[in-house]
């Protein structure tokens, strides 16, 4: 219930202050000239990218998955890689090298690089989880191979597509960085920029507030989604692999459309990074620095991932073992926190706690409350998928063996779902480590992690100095991008 | 091992979204003797698993009793809860713990001082498993073989009573059978007083020393398998038991005979009513050279005996026969039928 509790905070705050603004203000806030400029450019960005990110997704799984693509393993695991180059490098990648892209061409380039394997991956989970036999009925009905992908297998891809792109959305709406260093002003980088030079509360909370909007309608559609979804495949034993489509003479010119893709998304930040990492050296590498950002980095993201996790522990149980309305919507409430944005997280919980408890401000601790609420649910699913491996007749036959249930707890449950509370840790830690919105703005004065030597360097357009840390981030996210290549489900 | 005496137990799950509650076990009394295994059949979701999960302790009844000998641990005050009734439960996937070897699984529920090692291998004897498939892990079992530890993990303690919840029916045909009679074999061995819930007649009769039948939660029959199989309570119980075909039937004067679309026939019990309901079972219909002709519609072909299912020339009558594999006719085949043994007989039920 705390824990429910606390990731509302951030949605209570947005609501208590539109309220006790007003009506006639927040009106007056939000019908600004400026802020339907920022809506329409946050609208005009987030559906192209949506569109284009939809696009590139599914030809590109379905050019892997289902052609006889030359060496579609290794194409397989470049086209999931840039998930590892959060998009704020990305993004100084491109604009340190090639300046004019800026701008909303800047912005649709970087950000549907950086984001389409979060279409690309449900949707070849979805492609592999078909039961090849729905296709092979199709084909014995007389449907040819072309139509066969048409009537059968898009269909079923709609729902990994759709949650995909509407994940797609949910991290552009609250996309910072990137956005940031290439000029395109949305509400995220607005907010930021109110907060920071003067501390506009109100005019901040306004924007908040459509922001939150957005990412609420967002949520609905993705919650309507998944409603709805089932499960393609219900048989038994391994699942066969359908024979690949032959391209034929396209084989090799078909090759053409990953070389690029991977090339843009893949080949450009390294090439940057490299560039930089190698003018950069030739000044003196501060390596003390370096050190010392790491090591606030590990500490803060170590402390958040332990927090978070045991957070998670009681959510799960109460969503998996006492299922009831409540508790499915305690476990839901988790879920749209973290539809919000990291900055409105930020913007919260500095409100909150110089209202309510001004000695936390500025401390530590209220930063790890904000990891808390923002990696919640990425702790959450892992936790949950390990608890269902642990069905409750295993607790059953030990109690019917003698054992107390906080024995059973420790002698049968803890041990089944250590992998997953490690997992789920894991992922907090990394999602952690290269989180730059809310450790802008709730780090302690003088606490400097990898993200915010980062964005200090390469806002201030020092571009050498930050591509070290640039590359320390990349590094730190390959783990978490192999974990959630082998999670089924993305995590929202 | 103590008898288990269930007791006018009654159990209501309450209403759901449309307002219907569930009576899922409905004032049912049993008693099940000190070392013998009892049967529960019945068809799914007739409260059978649910009388398992009150003997064990999952459930509390909201009426009745429920004692191990004298020891009364649901009906009085507080429900003993299951940690210290003492029951062995083995469900129906054997869910054994993954994350513990075969010993440490049939160890789980002994305490923490010596001789858990030799209790292991005695189980592992008394199911007969190997000694050395103590070191191996659940997932390198066979399904037959992880039901047998589960049902050695549930033994090692000694309970009171042993719990089984349909523990053969996720096991494939050709294992169910020889799985089935090592555990039976494996409860004898140990004196065990167990319960099975099945909802196969033919595991019910084959394995047990009585056979309970429960049907929308009210006991129906208890008996010896034998005489569920022969003296059915009631004709829909001789077509599930026995799958046998239900006839009208004329007693004569003295009530020890009856007519027939198959003729005459002798009742088993002699019966005051004019009008019956005759049920006879597949065994019991056979081909004769003098008898009433019937057409053969379907012959399912089992190898050692065979299914014939006939209509009666004079009416349509469907009847079914079972006899041996070599001697099953073809269809369309016209063959003499008649009736061998007593039938078993009900009155039948009064029309205005």
């Amino acid at each position: 219930m705390v824990v429910a509790l606390l990731a509302l905070v951030p949605l209570a705050y947005v609501a208590t202050y539109a309220t006790v603004i007003g009506p006639v203000e927040l009106w007056q806030l939000v019908v600004r000239p400026r802020i339907l400029d920022l809506l329409g450019h946050t609208v005009a960005l987030s559906l192209s990218c949506m569109a284009a990110t939809a696009a590139l997704g599914v030809g590109l799984a379905l050019l892997v998955e289902r052609t006889d693509l030359p060496a579609r393993r290794l194409w397989h695991g470049l086209l999931v890689a840039p998930l590892a180059v959060p998009a704020f490098v990305n993004g100084y990648a491109w604009v340190s090298i090639a300046p004019s892209v800026h701008g909303f061409r800047g912005a649709f380039l970087v950000i549907t690089l950086s984001y389409f394997p979060l279409v690309y991956l449900p949707v070849v989970a979805a492609l592999r989880g078909l039961d090849p036999a729905l296709e092979e009925s199709a084909w014995s009905l007389g449907h040819s191979r072309r139509r066969s992908l048409a009537t059968v297998v898009l269909p079923q891809l709609r729902p990994a597509l759709l949650g995909g792109t509407l994940l797609v959305g949910l991290h552009l709406l609250a996309e910072f960085g990137a956005l940031s260093l290439l000029r395109y002003p949305t509400f995220t980088t607005a907010i930021y920029d109110q907060y920071g030079s003067t501390f506009n509360g109100r005019a901040a909370t306004a924007m908040a507030g459509v922001l939150v909007l957005l990412c609420l309608l967002l949520l609905l559609a993705d919650l309507r989604l998944r409603g709805d979804r089932h499960y393609a495949r219900v048989g038994q034993g391994a699942a066969r692999r359908t024979v690949p489509i032959a391209l034929g003479a396209l084989r090799w010119p078909a090759l053409l459309a990953p070389v690029l893709v991977t090339a843009l998304a893949l080949g450009v930040p390294s090439w940057s990074l490299l560039h930089w990492l190698r003018v950069g050296t030739s000044a003196e590498l501060p390596l003390g620095e370096l050190a010392g950002a790491a090591g606030t980095t590990v500490t803060l993201a170590a402390i958040g991932a332990l927090a978070t996790t045991a957070a998670a522990v009681p959510v799960v149980w109460l969503a998996v073992r006492h299922r009831s309305r409540l508790s499915t919507l305690v476990e839901r409430s988790t879920y749209v926190a973290n539809a919000l944005p990291g900055i409105v997280v930020g913007l919260a919980l500095v409100v909150a706690s110089l209202r309510l408890v001004p000695a936390v401000y500025q401390t530590a601790l209220l930063l790890v409350v904000a990891y808390a609420i923002l990696f919640l649910p990425r702790a959450v699913v892992t936790v949950r998928a390990g608890l269902e491996q642990s069905p409750v007749v295993l607790d059953h036959v030990a109690q019917s063996l003698g054992l107390t249930p906080l024995q059973t707890a420790r002698r049968v449950t803890l041990p089944l779902i250590a992998p997953s509370l490690g997992a789920g840790a894991a992922l907090v830690f990394l999602a952690i480590s290269t989180e730059l919105t809310a450790t802008l703005m709730l780090s302690p004065i003088g606490t400097s992690t990898l993200a915010t030597e980062f964005w200090s360097a390469s806002s201030e357009l020092r571009y050498g100095a930050a591509a070290p840390y640039a590359l320390l981030l990349v590094l730190i996210s390959v783990p978490a991008t192999v974990l959630l290549m082998r999670q089924e489900r993305l995590a929202p | 091992m103590s008898s288990l005496t269930v007791t006018g137990v009654t159990k209501v799950f309450p209403a759901r979204g449309d307002g219907s509650r569930t009576v899922a076990v409905d004032d049912v009394t049993l008693h099940v003797p000190h070392g013998s295994l009892t049967a529960v059949l019945g068809p799914s979701g007739c409260g059978k698993t649910t009388l398992l999960r009150l003997v064990a302790g999952f459930l509390a009844p909201d009426a009745g009793e429920i004692r191990f000998d004298d020891r009364v641990v649901a009906g009085a005050g507080r429900p003993v809860p299951p940690q210290t009734r003492r029951v062995g439960y083995v469900p129906q996937e054997g869910a054994l713990f993954p994350h513990l070897d075969v010993a440490a699984n049939i160890a789980f529920g002994l305490p923490r001082d010596g001789g858990r090692a030799d209790r292991v291998e005695e189980m592992l004897d008394l199911v007969e498993l190997p000694r050395d498939f103590a070191g191996r892990r659940p997932h390198e079992l066979s399904g037959g073989q992880q039901q047998r530890v589960a049902l050695a993990r549930a033994l090692a303690p000694s309970p009171s009573v042993v719990l089984l919840d349909e523990p053969f029916s996720s096991l494939d045909a050709s294992l169910r059978e020889s799985t089935g009679r090592a555990v039976a074999r494996a409860l004898r061995a140990a004196h065990a007083t167990g319960l099975l819930v099945t909802h196969d007649q033919s595991e019910a009769l084959s394995l047990s020393d009585q056979v309970a039948v429960l049907r929308a939660g009210r006991l129906i029959q208890a008996g010896s398998p034998a005489d569920v199989y022969m003296a059915p309570h009631d004709p829909e119980l001789a077509r599930f038991v026995g799958g046998a075909t239900s006839l009208p039937g004329e007693s004569d004067a003295a009530g020890t005979a009856a007519t027939c679309a198959l003729g005459r026939v002798t009742l088993s019990q002699p019966s005051s009513a004019d009008h019956l309901v005759l049920v006879v079972r597949p065994d019991q219909v056979v081909l004769v050279a003098d008898g009433v002709p019937a057409r053969v519609d379907d012959v399912s072909f089992y190898g050692h005996d065979a299914a014939v299912r006939l209509s009666l020339a004079a009416d349509g009558t469907a009847l079914v026969a079972r006899v041996t594999g070599p001697s099953a006719p073809s269809v369309g085949d016209t063959v003499q039928v008649g009736v061998a043994g007593a039938v078993h007989a009900y009155p039948a039920p009064v029309h205005d």
